[in-house]
């Protein structure tokens, strides 16, 4: 189990490879499409390295309810090992 | 269709001699190769060894992140491109984007993508598939890559006529020009397929040299011990526009784009005319279409890639459609064969050498083949040579039996 802060830093890392946001800038209130400029095809690429990195699954339904960094977080908590 | 001719106001390109156009030329003129030897484990097994690898990887000139969408075929389009957008001015003329098209061949397009997904597929399974594997792989990739980065809207196209693709491109924007369809077009040809696979294909053709322990000898058209051609990568992008337009907005004219014509061999599906028939008709119409006769051609660059029958076939079309007064030219000598690149970059040499003055020579043509074609010809060779010329013909043939002339004249 990680806890809140090793999951944003963990996927400010992803997003930072994936789609070149700065770290700082991922705060929990940030939409991924509206403020971070991440796209649809981008938004696949890191759903698949949470999963990996987070060892949980996020089924496509479920993808599209995540919109913002604190979305994200929320569901790795709940749904991690 | 316009009467305006159509000029050249902008040229880029990145290939194993050069990360840009300048650093291109003056190592084609000094005579560098570009060729090495592959070291990695996986070559050992094949026959031919040889490849000619980009000067300047293109992770040193695109952004990290934009790179990681891009294959590598789109990544150094995007390079070549942006120079030669950068080199015409056109993006700071006001241009209206809906006038602005885009002509991007490749012969083989994303390869190292599909191939490298391939590899995840049966490692990981089809969820590890990364989501940009389609728009990597498609061989439009590279135009629709380089169509966003300019910001054109009045079309963008994929010729695909294998390593005739890049003249080809060049030959559609002459046209969309000619037909009044864009302002302003950027053409040209990519190619980064240096891979095992790719290379096993070839060796099985037996269509590239062995001269593995000699990598800088080993490209050597027209010469009598060539054995094959040497895989290269890279791209080459011109900008394209009609001269009354370009001269109203002040752009610098390279040269002028005269001609162009396209023919098919109806021959054979890889190997071509052997007396150059297809790719002969090709040069004639090309002729016709720039208003010239045989006589004004003072230099070729010749398609020539070092295979023992290619090369001379193209050598009895040169001199049948043009004559043996021309100077010859055969640069993959030290380019490597770019594929859908090449019929891009060897017209931007042709450009450069009427503009310069000055013919390229070719490397490594040290007894010129017995064939009676080739002995007849000029081919230059040793030390580049000054030449009073006006007009340049680049010739590029592609698997297929495609035949695309281009003939270009001073600006």
């Amino acid at each position: 189990m990680s806890s809140t802060q090793e999951i944003q830093s963990g996927l400010a890392e992803i997003l930072e490879e994936v789609a070149g946001v700065t770290p700082a800038d991922a705060t929990p209130e940030k939409s991924f499409t509206e403020d971070l400029d991440v796209d649809s095809l981008s938004m696949v690429e890191i759903a698949t390295a949470v999963e990996d990195k987070f060892g949980v699954a996020i089924p496509d339904d479920e993808l599209g309810n995540i919109k913002t960094v604190g979305d994200a977080i929320s569901f790795i908590e709940k749904n991690q090992g | 269709m316009s009467t305006s001719d159509v000029v050249v106001t902008g040229l880029g390109a990145t290939t194993p001699l050069g990360g840009d156009v300048s650093s291109t030329w003056d190592a084609l003129l000094a005579g560098r190769s570009g060729v090495s030897r592959i070291t990695d484990d996986w070559i050992k097994e094949y026959p031919a060894q040889l490849v000619a690898r980009l000067a300047t990887e293109p992770s040193e000139q695109i952004d990290r992140v934009r790179a990681r969408r891009l294959d590598r075929s789109q990544q150094v389009a995007v390079v070549a491109a942006e120079e030669a957008w950068r080199d015409s001015g056109a993006g700071d003329a006001g241009v209206d984007p809906l006038r602005i098209a885009v002509v991007i061949g490749t012969g083989i397009g994303g390869a190292l993508t599909l191939l490298d997904q391939d590899d995840v597929l049966e490692a990981k399974g089809p969820k590890r598939v990364s989501p940009f594997t389609i728009p990597m792989l498609m061989p439009n990739g590279p135009a629709a890559a380089v169509g966003l980065s300019i910001g054109a809207k009045g079309g963008v196209h994929a010729p695909v006529s294998a390593c005739a693709s890049g003249a080809e491109a060049i030959r559609w924007g002459l046209d969309l020009l000619r037909f009044d369809r864009a302002d302003v077009v950027l053409v040209g040809g990519t190619e980064a397929c240096v891979h095992p696979l790719p290379m096993a294909g070839f060796a099985a053709m037996r269509a590239m040299s062995t001269r593995n322990d000699e990598p800088e000898r080993a490209s050597r058209p027209f010469d009598k011990a060539r054995d094959g051609f040497v895989l290269g990568e890279g791209a080459a992008a011109l900008v394209l526009e009609r001269e009354d337009s370009a001269r109203a907005r002040g752009a610098r004219i390279h040269a002028r784009l005269a001609g162009a014509a396209g023919t098919a061999d109806g021959y054979d599906l890889v190997a071509p005319h052997p007396e150059g028939e297809g790719a002969a008709r090709a040069i004639t119409a090309a002729l016709r279409d720039a208003g010239l006769s045989p006589a004004d051609v003072g230099h070729v660059n010749a398609h020539a890639t070092s295979t023992p029958v290619g090369d001379t076939a193209e050598a009895a079309a040169i001199r049948s459609a043009i004559g043996d007064h021309v100077l010859v030219s055969a640069t993959k000598s030290q380019t490597g064969h770019l594929l859908g690149a090449a019929g891009a970059l060897e017209s931007v040499f042709a450009i450069l050498a009427l503009r310069e003055q000055i013919v390229p020579a070719t490397a490594n043509l040290e007894n010129p083949d017995d064939d009676a074609n080739v002995q007849a010809l000029d081919i230059v060779r040793g030390e580049p040579r000054r030449a009073s010329l006006t007009a340049a013909v680049n010739d590029s043939f592609g698997f297929g039996g495609h035949n695309i002339a281009l003939v270009f004249t001073t600006a």
